[in-house]
């Protein structure tokens, strides 16, 4: 009997054997094939084995309904998945249930899972769910054998690689990435960039590419521009890249090296009218044996050291996945975890910097 | 004269102005009660938002809120006091509250507009702020130095007050210095105001071609029989009929380097293949595309100015002698003003508050003022968005205004 | 008066003009007009008026043909440089211009200098006495205000020709009456020349030089008021211009111009023939109803007379309509003066009637 058998059989009888007696949990994501993968990785084994229904609701960024609701004191979400940097706001403004990590299930190995997931990625409020990338990706087709770009800095290396680059309209990850290239080690990044030198510094290095720029903000932008020629690389999230590689075939590749990863997870808001169901449900999501499921449905990473040797293949193909994911050690070898503490703190100056850098042509 | 109709009186000796009213009265109810439920509508869903947007742009009462003791010292001690020991004392008191109520990040927040940096020194103290001990400027500055900034002070004095022109102040470049005087920031910090200028600057280029690319079609549609004007109208709102997102990926394929335009140029050999033009993803992109989709509001008033203008207008010019050139210029063009003024009102005012077309097309250069206003909301930093959409309601405003003065409000025909 | 083809001032040689290309609507159109005349274009709606008047105007091009000013073609010659005075039935004054503005425009265009465009202005604005309007909008005016301004500004720049296409349209008939004599007045007193489009025959016949009926794109008859009322050349002109008694029969005897005319009824009548070729033929006999007697002694002796019965008599104040059944048909109407010694008639009476020969015209049949 394969897993989805099981799966599916469990769904069945755990359906018969506990008829709804706990309430239904609203649960509020992004939606597209990432509320898939959750559904699929989490919803319906949750289901099957507790027995509480789940209500998936989608969002382009849950923090803002969710701070809605808040504010509007009629909190109808029990589970909210945002970016770390959501989280952190809206847990210092007392907007979000702060969790108990020592609650959260132990390691398939039997890691406690505060020193299970990653360093740095549990928080007051937030439990992660998966790790994203923005990293440099090129179309191999258009680079001769061993002559395609290899490190940050022939990003931004306009001699060696001439053409247009697809750039992030956004300070966050830019600045860091420029620095990168700069020579900055990843890990002196947010010392650098949190003094005016360095900040000028960033902006120098961007300087230099900056006639060769292609701005792009929707996350769809990237693959298409490699796709349509118009760029030589661009910055892209991973997992876009990785789509458009395996589901059409293009011949894209990731750079892994200087890109910034960040985390995403699961919170609960304040208020929330099935808050107890709603940590069963993050404990059980956030274990590792689904996280690895669901890293295999979408070319995120497990936050969870124990869950990465239990990632298999790309679900429905024989493609291994953990090549493809920011987490793979092999692919942290140069990478910056994003700091939302320092963007809390410094996005909106920095902010307006990067678009009066913009405007100054 | 109107002493006169004052003194009149009806037959039976009511004066004349009050039986006309009387008799008035009852149509005027009638009228009232039927644009009542519009009178509401608008009420609600425009000038009530309109006034909380402009109320938001000036108050603002997430520090202000959590900080009792801190307004109460800067109550009692005038501007430009040094902090004292009291002073961080009822910080620290205030801090306390905070971390009991969760309000730091929020009251952070608001000092960090002003002065960047600032939020996790709110955080960070409010954490540990029951455990803090007298000494409290001591104990403050342990945490973080820059507690005895005259800048966060100032920040904190004027936030602890929920009315503010803060917003304002960051809206025109501008920031206070230690001693409390505005000046310019940074010159890399300049966006909002240069911005504001560069968005109706483009908002004008932007008019101005409509304008030029509009005429003609107008008239052509004005003047051709129904049934051929008809079909080109349906050519002319078509844009308004495609969604927002199939235009632009059209203006992409077009327009990108590697486009169908660009294409077709190298083919016909008048540009070399690394000779592309770019076209999108810049100003030029956004201009062309945001042309494309505001056409119609241009075409749409001078067409019905232009289809009333009668033949014999013209006819009559020429016949009194004046060339084709003249009878346009001097016959033609300032009967159909009532459309152009329109047309033009209408495409500028769209165009200033436009924000998705720059986005998607317009790469560097396609920010408008409106995308600052957006972002701020993403940030949920509503007052700032609330202060930078009123100069855009008020430069809007002062062109409604100029527009009167010049050509007056009463010749606008919009349809 | 009537201008040969060579001095004409204007003229239509064989002139065809169609908007679709499939009909025309002016049909071979040849007309001379000489320097100073007064020649009004009258017909029924549709009947090519406008069109012709457009094409001298230049704004709209004859589809074959020639159109002659002052001996030169202008068939190439933009409508600007034809130098046509033109009064529009909307007036067509420039909206957004003042009166004097209105004025000044065709001398502005001509590079006149101010002090001479403004004595022109105040001449011509004194011509149709509206010396107070310089600074009035057209819009602030009452309808025969500004016809009057329009008329001023057609000629204030001393064009020789001056088109008007029912620039009275618009009036009442106390102001119409007015501007007629007005307009006359000026043709007069200027010496210019007009053509002038009405589908009022009153004011046709009062104002004109020569009046050219129009219809079906062609033109009827071209002549003076007073022959195109009394000698219709046909049936059409006839019935178009004034009232008209149409009696059809067939043609008895034919000796020169002079018919008789065997009525359905069989009754004969005397006519003159205008329009019939040979006895047989069938014919429309017209004459108009001030020219029926039927006090015995003022019918010409030995001219045929024929029964009537008075059916409606209608006091008019100045004259008498009587209507009368004959040879069949009730709407034969007599006119006669309201005199003292008038014959009173009374419905049910019958009366024998009978005319002058030359009075009625055996026409075409249509
Ligand atoms: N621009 C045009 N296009 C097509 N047909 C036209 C046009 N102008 C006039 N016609 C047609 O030509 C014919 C003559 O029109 P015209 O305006 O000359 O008549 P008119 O004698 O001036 O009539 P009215 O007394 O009503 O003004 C009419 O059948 C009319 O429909
Ligand atoms: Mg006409």
């Amino acid at each position: 009997m394969n897993k989805k058998t099981l799966l599916a059989l469990t769904t069945a009888f755990g359906g018969l054997a506990l008829p709804a007696l706990a309430e239904d949990i609203t649960i509020m994501s992004w939606g597209g094939s990432y509320a898939a993968a959750e559904t699929e990785s989490y919803y319906k084994p949750f289901t099957a084995e507790t027995g509480i229904g789940v209500v998936s609701v989608d969002a382009d960024n849950p923090a803002t309904p969710v701070k809605a609701q808040v504010d509007a004191g009629n909190v109808t979400t029990d589970v909210a998945l945002f970016l770390i940097s959501d989280a952190m706001r809206l847990c210092d403004e007392g907007q979000l249930m702060p969790i108990d990590a020592s609650l959260l299930p132990d390691g398939a190995d039997g890691t406690p899972a505060e020193e299970d997931f990653l360093e740095g990625t549990l928080s007051e409020c937030m439990v992660p769910n998966d790790i994203y990338a923005t990293a440099v990706a090129y179309d191999a087709s258009k680079f001769a054998e061993g002559a395609a770009p290899s490190s940050i800095a022939d990003f931004f290396d306009t001699e060696k690689f001439p053409g247009k680059r697809g750039v992030l309209k956004s300070p966050k990850v830019v600045l860091e990435m420029a620095l990168m290239a700069d020579g900055v080690p990843a890990d002196e990044v947010y010392d650098v960039l949190d003094t005016d030198e360095g900040v000028d510094r960033a902006f120098a290095k961007l300087d230099t590419i900056k006639g060769d720029a292609i701005y792009w903000e929707a996350g769809a932008q990237p693959p298409q521009l490699l796709a349509d020629g118009e760029v030589v690389m661009t910055m892209s999230y991973n997992g876009r890249i990785f789509n458009a590689a395996v589901n059409e075939g293009k011949p894209f590749e990731v750079l892994w090296d200087g890109q910034v990863y960040e985390w995403e997870g699961y919170v609960i808001p304040e208020g929330a009218p099935n808050a107890e169901a709603a940590m069963e449900y993050i404990k059980y999501a956030t274990s590792s044996e689904q996280s690895a499921s669901f890293s295999e449905r979408i070319s995120y990473g497990t936050p969870r050291k124990s869950a990465a040797p239990l990632v298999g293949n790309v679900f429905g193909t024989d493609i291994p996945m953990a090549p493809n994911l920011p987490t793979y050690p092999e692919n942290m070898t140069n990478a910056l975890a994003s700091s939302a503490e320092f963007w809390v703190d410094r996005e909106t100056e920095l902010g307006e910097r990067f678009n009066a850098w913009l405007l100054a042509n | 004269m109107s002493d006169v109709a004052s003194q009149l009186t009806t037959a039976d000796g009511r004066p004349l102005k009050a039986a006309l009213a009387s008799a008035q009265a009852r149509a005027k109810r009638r009228a009232f009660f039927l644009v009542l439920p519009l009178l509401l509508f608008i009420l609600i869903s425009f000038a009530v938002p309109i006034g909380q947007m402009l109320q938001r742009s000036v108050y603002n009462d997430q520090f202000s809120k959590s900080v009792p003791a801190l307004s109460q010292w800067f109550a009692e001690n005038p501007k430009g006091t040094a902090p004292d020991e009291a002073a961080f004392a009822a910080l620290a008191s205030d801090l306390v509250l905070m971390k009991e109520t969760r309000a730091a990040g929020d009251a952070g927040t608001r000092i960090n507009y002003v002065v960047s940096g600032t939020r996790s020194m709110f955080t960070k103290a409010a954490r540990g702020a029951d455990k803090l001990e007298p000494p409290f400027m001591e104990a403050m500055l342990e945490l973080d130095e820059d507690w005895d900034n005259p800048l966060v002070w100032n920040a904190m004095r004027s936030a602890a007050s929920p009315w503010t022109f803060d917003f304002y102040t960051i809206a025109f470049d501008l920031e206070r210095d230690a001693d409390g005087k505005l000046t310019k920031v940074d010159e890399t910090q300049r966006i909002y105001f240069r911005l504001f200028i560069k968005t109706f600057l483009i908002a004008g280029v932007i008019t101005a071609i409509c304008l030029v690319l509009a005429f003609p079609i107008a008239h052509l549609l004005a003047t051709l029989p129904m049934a051929k004007a008809n079909l080109l109208m349906i050519l002319v709102l078509l844009p308004f009929w495609t969604s927002l997102l199939v235009r632009t990926t059209s203006w992409i394929v077009l327009l990108q380097g590697q486009g169908v335009v660009n294409d077709i140029l190298v083919a016909l050999g008048i540009i070399g293949d690394d000779g592309r033009l770019q076209m999108i993803y810049n100003q030029t992109g956004t201009i062309i595309a945001m042309v494309h989709i505001l056409l119609p509001f241009m075409v749409l008033p001078l067409y019905s100015v232009m289809r009333v203008i009668p033949v014999s207008y013209t006819r009559a010019a020429r016949s009194l002698g004046a060339t084709s050139w003249t009878t346009f210029r001097r016959i033609y063009l300032p009967q159909t003003i009532p459309g152009i003024g329109a047309g033009v009102l209408l495409v500028f005012i769209l165009a200033v508050g436009y924000y998705i077309t720059p986005a998607l097309v317009g790469g560097a250069d396609g920010q408008l003022f409106s995308n600052m206003v957006q972002f701020h909301m993403t940030k949920a930093n509503w007052s700032m968005a609330a202060a930078l959409a009123t100069m855009l309601l008020v430069g809007v405003l002062v062109l409604y205004w100029l527009y009167d003065r010049l050509i007056g409000i009463d010749k606008l025909k919009l349809g | 008066m009537v201008a040969s083809r060579d001095d004409a001032f204007v003229s239509f040689e064989h002139v065809q003009k169609s908007y679709d290309g499939e009909t025309l609507v002016v049909k071979d159109l040849n007309l001379q007009l000489a320097k100073g005349e007064f020649l009004t274009m009258l017909g029924p709606s549709g009947s090519g008026k406008t069109t012709c008047l457009m094409m001298l105007a230049g704004f709209e091009t004859a589809t074959h043909g020639e159109i002659r000013l002052d001996g030169k073609p202008i068939n190439q010659v933009p409508p600007h440089k034809r130098g046509i005075g033109m009064v529009f039935q909307n007036y067509a004054l420039f909206p957004h211009m003042t009166v004097g503005e209105n004025l000044s425009f065709p001398l502005e265009v001509r590079g006149m200098g101010k002090s001479e465009r403004e004595e022109k202005i105040k001449r011509a604005l004194d011509m149709v006495q509206m010396g107070a309007f310089a600074n009035r909008r057209p819009a602030q005016m009452s309808g025969g205000q500004q016809q009057r301004i329009a008329l001023a500004r057609a000629l204030v720049f001393d064009p020789k020709l001056v088109l008007m296409d029912e620039p009275l349209g618009a009036l009442d008939k106390q102001l119409r009456e007015h501007m007629q004599f007005e307009i006359k007045h000026l043709h007069e007193s200027l010496g210019i020349t007009v053509v002038y489009v009405t589908h009022d025959q009153g004011e046709a016949l009062t104002m004109s030089d020569r009046v050219a009926v129009f219809n079906d794109g062609r033109i009827q008859q071209l002549a003076p008021p007073a022959e195109l009322y009394e000698r219709p050349d046909n049936s059409f002109v006839a019935g178009f211009i004034g009232e008209n008694n149409k009696l059809p029969g067939v043609i008895e005897e034919l000796n020169g111009d002079r018919a008789v005319v065997r009525l359905e009824n069989g009754e004969l009548i005397d006519a003159t023939a205008v329009n019939v070729q040979a006895k047989g033929d069938k014919t429309l006999v017209s004459i108009r109803p001030e020219r029926v007697e039927f006090k015995p002694e003022l019918i010409p002796a030995g001219a045929h007379t024929i029964d009537a019965e008075v059916l409606e008599v209608i006091y008019m104040g100045d004259i008498l309509r009587t209507r009368m059944r004959v040879a069949g048909h009730d709407e034969f109407v007599v006119k006669c003066r309201n005199t003292i010694d008038q014959m009173p008639l009374t419905p049910g009476q019958r009366i024998r009637i009978g005319w002058n020969p030359l009075d009625a015209r055996a026409l075409d049949m249509i």
